[in-house]
């Protein structure tokens, strides 16, 4: 009992991780039709400003953690939503007019210049470093399995971090003005929309996501780590396309599609073939992905061109 | 046949001796502040061959005799590999050069040809070299027909991918070669049959009876045995380069041109799209194939760490900085990405972030990339009828 709890709840964490990559994907493919494939790095980004900003804090002899949690957040929020601003103003837009595979490129290659540079510039940062615990850590018992406290914060966390962006798209004014770019950006132009503005708001709004989304995934396994990004943005783009790129509710299926297999891969393998080392879990869930994009190329929710984000 | 801009044929053989020279400097300088010299040299030298044409006529005489200018630049690669026959390092760094520039061709017959873009290069060159190290240890297999089935091997795992990337496009096929390229490393590291992280040695090639680690059967004492391994390379690479430009020039690169710049029309043409990109796909896994294969047994270790992910974008760096579709530009490419690391110690640490950022540059401001393409011209000489 308690393991089959232990592995649903790391799904769900997976998952909900997964998915605010994803759902990052999802809203700069709606804008501009385009993949930007540095979004896991600025995941990582993101996990990494919160620590040096948890590590400030400390210096400085503010110690509560409730006061630093909000200042990590914050400022890795800030930071990367900044960068990803900039990173649309000064890559993606002057790339639009380019072949598609051309951004594809630039942003995998961004992404590379990304990850070195935190390996390289960042204090020792080619090694894992410790995540500061700044939840409570206390846990409820629920018939053997301990669900720790800190842990359904999180869970919560990502709910109301992905609800609330799903509320900004759908109810309000600027929600509207991205529905309207990514529907066709020339007409929102003639609406009087300012395109540049809309499409910087977005990517700012997507890096935000990841950089919580990468504060999450520190504070869950108390480690940061400056590579997570490559594999997570993998997941993520995976994901997105899974449940149907361009689509908000597919990226966050898709989300849990994927940790369900990933949790379901490392739980049944090693049921099934005796021989097989739980290891395999990632070559199991890529093959999966592989199996399914011959399947469905599409993903599961078709993108429809008049339906984005 | 005389041009305006006639360019003396032996001026065209001036500067391929001054090509050669000059890489000759380059292998040999020692020094960081020599390395830094030739650079700023090779900089100023582009600069002022742009400004006054002479690389245009440089490029228009090497067209208008194509036999002549591949003569010389097989007899200036001879020549740098007799200059450094006694020379371990620099052996390997040219065998290095030349493999990963044909692995860098099948890329182009993928990517620059026939659009299909293939994030998983390292991972085939990987095939064929792990293929190599299993045939070439366990079984009797001639060395030579073993690298040639490392690269159907290649060819042939990575028919698994055909389905999916046929079936999609654009992000899509990107992101089914990205899963792959990744899933390849993870599997190789998991995996005990084919030696885990460590990965495994793979024994010294044996040519016609001859084994090339004893030594090279001419030359003096202290010629280099990978003399017989860089011979082998530029071999290998001068038969790959003239399959593919041949394959550029017929009708076959046509109709993968007209594929990859617009399947409506391609298929209004009556050209079956998903037969050129198959066709293509697969060429490009084979070539890649085989230069992983020879890679193997010249530095006689495979490891997962060779072919990763950051491994495949270096090539497509090299791809992308050549110009794309440009088969000639692979070899200067390959040099700066592969050699100027080596060369400029304090770099070496920061390549994968120099060679990135230098891609992105290119792709904002140079997209054609340093040797641009040329438009393939059949009749030359005759005034259009």
């Amino acid at each position: 009992m308690s393991e089959i709890g232990q592995y649903i709840f790391n799904g769900l964490m997976l998952g909900m991780i997964y998915a605010m990559v994803a759902v990052g994907f999802t809203l700069f493919f709606g804008v501009l039709d385009v993949i930007k494939f540095s979004h896991g790095d600025m995941l990582m980004v993101g996990a990494f400003a919160g620590l040096a900003a948890s590590m400030g804090l400390t210096a400085a002899g503010l110690d509560a953690p409730w006061a630093q949690l909000l200042c990590v957040v914050l400022f890795a929020v800030g930071l990367t939503g900044l960068l990803g601003a900039g990173i649309a103003r000064f890559l993606i837009l002057p790339l639009h007019k380019a072949p598609p595979l051309n951004t594809l490129l630039a942003t995998l290659m961004l992404g590379t210049v990304i990850r070195e540079a935190v390996r390289l510039f960042y204090p020792d940062g080619s090694n894992p470093k410790p995540f500061p615990a700044l939840l409570p850590t206390a846990s409820v018992d629920l018939g053997g399995f301990a669900l720790r406290v800190d842990n359904l914060m999180l869970l919560v966390a990502g709910l109301l971090a992905i609800g609330s962006v799903h509320f900004l798209i759908t109810r309000t004014k600027l929600g509207m003005a991205i529905r309207a770019v990514a529907q066709d950006g020339e007409t929102a132009r003639l609406m009087g929309i300012n395109f540049e503005a809309v499409v910087l708001l977005t990517f700012a709004l997507g890096s935000g996501l990841a950089a919580l989304a990468g504060i999450m995934n520190g504070l869950y396994y108390n480690e940061v780590n400056f590579s997570i990004g490559l594999l997570l943005g993998v997941i993520g783009f995976a994901a997105a396309i899974l449940g149907g790129l361009g689509n908000l509710y597919g990226a966050i299926l898709g989300g849990f599609l994927f940790a369900s297999l990933q949790v379901l891969g490392s739980a049944l393998l090693p049921a099934l073939i005796p021989d097989v080392p739980s290891a395999y879990k990632d070559v199991f869930a890529f093959a999966a992905v592989i199996i399914f994009m011959a399947w469905k190329p599409t993903g599961l929710i078709a993108e429809k061109s008049s339906e984005r984000v | 046949m005389t041009h305006k801009h006639a360019f003396p044929l032996s001026l065209l053989v001036a500067a391929f001796v001054g090509l050669t020279v000059y890489v000759w400097l380059f292998l040999h300088a020692e020094s960081q502040i020599a390395v830094a010299a030739l650079v700023a040299v090779a900089a100023v030298a582009v600069a002022a061959g742009r400004r006054w044409g002479f690389t245009r006529r440089f490029e228009e005489a090497a067209l208008a005799s194509p036999t002549l200018s591949r003569s010389l630049s097989l007899l200036s690669a001879l020549a740098l590999i007799a200059a450094f026959h006694d020379s371990h390092f620099v052996l390997l760094m040219l065998c290095a050069v030349l493999l990963y520039a044909t692995a860098c061709l099948g890329l182009t017959v993928q990517f620059g040809y026939s659009g299909v873009a293939n994030f998983a290069g390292a991972a085939f060159f990987g095939i064929g070299s792990y293929a190599t190290a299993v045939m070439a240890a366990h079984t009797q297999i001639p060395h030579l027909l073993v690298i040639l089935l490392s690269g159907l091997i290649a060819a042939v795992i990575g028919s698994v991918l055909i389905t999916p990337v046929l079936r999609t496009r654009g992000h899509y096929a990107a992101l089914v070669t990205i899963a792959f390229g990744i899933l390849f490393k993870t599997f190789l590291e998991v995996n005990d049959v084919l030696g885990g992280p460590q990965g495994l040695q793979v024994p010294g090639m044996q040519l016609f009876g001859h084994a090339l680690n004893d030594g090279a059967p001419f030359g003096t004492a202290d010629t280099s045995f990978y003399v017989s391994y860089a011979l082998l390379s530029l071999g290998v690479f001068a038969l790959v380069y003239a399959l593919v430009s041949a394959l550029e020039r017929s009708w076959i690169g046509l109709s993968m041109d007209v594929v990859r710049t617009d399947e409506t029309a391609a298929a209004t043409f009556g050209l079956h799209i998903a037969r050129w990109k198959v066709i293509a796909f697969t060429t490009g896994n084979f070539f890649a194939g085989i230069a992983g294969a020879l890679y193997g047994l010249v530095s006689g270790f495979v490891a997962p760490n060779n072919f990763t992910f950051a491994d495949s974008l270096l090539m497509l760096s090299i791809v992308i900085l050549g110009g794309l579709g440009n088969i000639v530009g692979l070899l200067p490419a390959a040099m700066i990405v592969l050699v100027l690391p080596e060369k400029l110690q304090f770099i070496q640490e920061y390549r994968f972030l120099l060679f990135a950022a230098l891609v992105i540059v290119i792709l904002l401001f140079r997209p054609q990339g340093l040797l641009p393409r040329t438009t393939r011209i059949f009749f030359r000489g005759e005034s259009s009828r």
